[in-house]
């Protein structure tokens, strides 16, 4: 198939290898104190497990698991809000799939759905406008969900709605921007992190640019990444080479993709509907500041949490639990005493063994033997 | 005429009559319901020369939506129940069908249904010779569930089942995975790839039947709900022993891979309604592969795996890294982004 194929080639990922074993020679990382890359967007976390990468590298390259699966970052308060929003009569709720499994204090979408609610899982934002176009009766609430990544789509949705004065539509605003989390990640005090893997799709939108305090700050490189073997591969000898020459940078491999200005058709439309306005709680993180996704005055008419005068909703962890742990590095999934055996697939604590991007998920699905 | 289904149809009065009359006994004409019995006198002399034990199944048929590229669910509901008699080693013979019908759906499309009913029974080779219809009020079905029962007669030489299955055996599936689990997904949730998937649904008697002579054959299942992932699992339960297959071995059509791909799926796990999965002696694997191979239904069998000791289902990938597959513990969502 192409376009894929090529990126998972056998004998170009045994080359790259090679490459990477030679390189890393050339470096102060051992096997104790090895090479700390963090894979911000669970999308590469998936891959280096789906095609056992992780275990195909030298023991001197460790991959940390970062915070940019949207669903992961979702603390559960937020789901009780949609729930509390799905289960007021006549409304028809909206979500991507991921979202569904999710559990908050009164259960998971999935559970009220099975309660007889009207959860309706989208493919697109669009649809989620159809509906409330074939439903006049109905109010549809679409659960507006993560990273510059979705918010051009939900941002047009909601221009659209606009402009055919639906009035039977709103959104509950769950976005969230990458630059506060990693920023917010870099401030904290025991983090070791040598290097990023940075969102492929989600620079896509924003370009390379706003990564660049990364590298001039933190003297940390840099390097956009595909989500194939071939990409990840070669984005890991990239900073490799980074490191031996001491330069720090942010570099482009995804070209393929990923424009170094990205998509600024699609900055303007999320600039257009969307504003960054308050300190917005994220799950295993804290409050983060100026991290709040919120709909623009203009648009604010298509607010469900106003249009249903929501309460927001604060639970605290489970303290055994290290979803946060997990998402900042800190630790790895099997280290969590609840992995395995109270969090597993089927009884999950966190959104990171739900989620189809989740780190605890991806240690679970691709797991080599039955360490649990 | 009336042009919908009505609660008056399933009265048992005249309007009864006249639709079994009119869509039943014409689509599936034959002696056993032409004698207008409340049972078809099958002769016991007829199963016991084709073989020394009879099989028996049942199923029912639910599906959104009813019609899709490759087939229907009356189609369906022959193929299940005949493919779930010949995995047995069986040859179908008899089928009985009960349908449950939602007032107002048209009478045309219940035609067109046991049309193709008739139309795939006469190429499995079985007679439908009993049957039952019920009404139910607007909203109680979702337009039509079907429930197919069969019978058929096992050859005495025949003796497959998973406690036959040994370390060593081979794996074989008889074509790509995952066609029909794909078609269904696109159509139901609109995604649009317009012309490239198409149901692999299938009687697969035909295909099945060329291995009752191959000595080594231990144990076929059809890889419907829960796909192959689902079969490997049952064959693990049943044998005591593990099952490990190779990914790079797997016969996938692009079409079905490009759409796993997109939306974060595993092919493993969707549902075929024309492909077996066959554990075989290694000694007789290259025969069963060319018997498959020589059959329309069979031409893109392979070896994709073998039996193991330990007791698990892995799957290795492309690079040789071994992983656990675990069964999927609830329907499968695509990702966000």
């Amino acid at each position: 198939m192409q376009f894929i194929d090529e990126f998972r080639a056998p004998n170009a990922v045994k080359s790259l290898l090679n490459q990477i074993n030679a390189l890393v020679k050339k470096t102060v990382f051992t096997k104790d104190s090895p090479l700390n890359i963090m894979e911000v967007c669970g999308g590469h976390t998936h891959a280096i497990f789906k095609f056992g990468l992780d275990q195909l590298l030298p023991p001197e390259i460790n991959f940390i698991h970062g915070p940019g699966c949207p669903v992961c970052v979702l603390p559960m308060g937020r789901i009780d809000t949609c729930i509390d929003i799905a289960k007021q009569p006549n409304v028809m709720f909206c979500t991507f799939g991921d979202a569904m499994r999710v559990p908050g204090q009164q259960g998971s979408l999935l559970t009220i759905r099975g309660e007889g609610h009207d959860i309706r899982i989208i493919y697109s934002p669009l649809d989620a406008l159809k509906l409330a176009k074939l439903n006049p009766e109905k109010q549809i609430v679409l659960f507006g969900l993560g990273f510059e990544t979705t918010m051009p789509g939900i941002a047009l949705t909601i221009l659209q709605a606009k402009q055919l004065q639906l009035s039977n539509f709103s959104l509950l605003c769950q976005h969230i921007c990458i630059i506060p989390t990693l920023k917010a990640l870099l401030a904290l005090p025991d983090i070791k992190i040598d290097a990023f893997l940075g969102p492929g799709h989600l620079s896509m939108i924003i370009g390379i640019k706003p990564y660049e305090f990364i590298s001039q700050d933190y003297a940390k490189p840099v390097v956009i990444s595909g989500f194939e073997p071939v990409d990840i591969l070669q984005s890991v000898i990239m900073i490799l080479m980074q490191l031996i020459k001491q330069q720090y940078l942010v570099e482009n491999q995804y070209r393929r993709i990923v424009a170094d200005k990205g998509n600024t058709a699609a900055q303007a439309v999320i600039n257009q509907v969307f504003t960054l306005q308050g300190n917005d709680e994220w799950r295993g993180l804290g409050k983060i500041l100026d991290s709040g996704v919120r709909l623009n005055e203009k648009y604010r008419e298509y607010d469900a949490e106003l249009r249903f005068n929501t309460k927001r909703h604060c639970q605290q962890d489970d303290p055994n639990a290290r979803c946060g742990d997990v998402l900042t590095g800190r630790c790895k999934p099997i280290n969590c005493p609840l992995f395995g055996q109270t969090c597993t697939p089927t009884s999950a604590y966190g959104a990171l063994m739900v989620s189809s991007e989740g780190a605890c998920a991806a240690y679970y699905q691709y797991r080599q033997s039955d360490l649990i | 005429m009336i042009k919908t289904i009505s609660l008056a149809h399933g009265s048992g009065g005249l309007a009864s009559t006249e639709l079994i009359d009119q869509i039943f006994m014409r689509a599936f004409d034959n002696s056993f319901l032409q004698a207008h019995e409340d049972q078809a006198k099958i002769k016991l002399t007829e199963l016991t020369q084709l073989g020394d034990r009879m099989a028996f199944s049942t199923d029912s048929y639910v599906i959104d939506p009813i019609f899709f590229p490759g087939g229907d669910i009356g189609k369906l509901a022959v193929c299940g129940t005949v493919n779930d008699l010949a995995v047995g080693g069986a040859i179908p013979l008899y089928l009985s069908c009960g349908f449950i019908l939602e007032e107002g759906l048209p009478i045309c499309t219940l035609q067109e249904i046991a049309d193709s009913m008739a139309k795939t029974a006469k190429e499995a080779g079985v007679t439908i010779v009993t049957g039952d219809t019920k009404v139910v009020p607007n909203g109680a079905v979702d337009k039509i569930f079907i429930n197919t029962a069969g019978i058929g007669a096992i050859p005495t030489q025949i003796n497959w089942g998973m406690a036959h299955i040994k370390e060593g055996d081979k794996i074989i599936v008889s074509g790509t995975l995952g066609d029909h689990g794909a078609t269904i997904l696109n159509i139901r949730e609109k995604l649009g790839l317009i012309g490239a998937l198409s149901s692999d649904c299938a009687p697969l008697y035909s295909l099945i039947h060329h291995l009752h002579t191959i000595d080594g054959v231990r144990a076929i299942r059809d890889a419907t709900r829960g796909g192959v992932n689902a079969v490997l699992h049952e064959f693990m339960q049943g044998s005591g022993y593990g099952m490990k297959i190779i990914e790079s071995e797997l016969p996938l059509q692009s079409t079905v891979r490009g759409l796993c791909e997109l939306l974060g799926l595993d092919p493993l796990n969707f549902a075929n309604e024309g492909k077996v999965v066959i554990v075989v002696s290694p000694e007789c694997e290259l025969q069963v592969l060319q018997s498959l191979h020589r059959h329309p239904l069979g031409i893109n069998a392979k070896s994709i795996g073998e039996v193991v000791t330990k007791r698990n289902v892995t799957l290795q990938g492309l690079y040789g890294i071994e992983r656990l597959l675990d069964l999927p513990h609830n329907e499968p969502l695509p990702r966000i982004c």
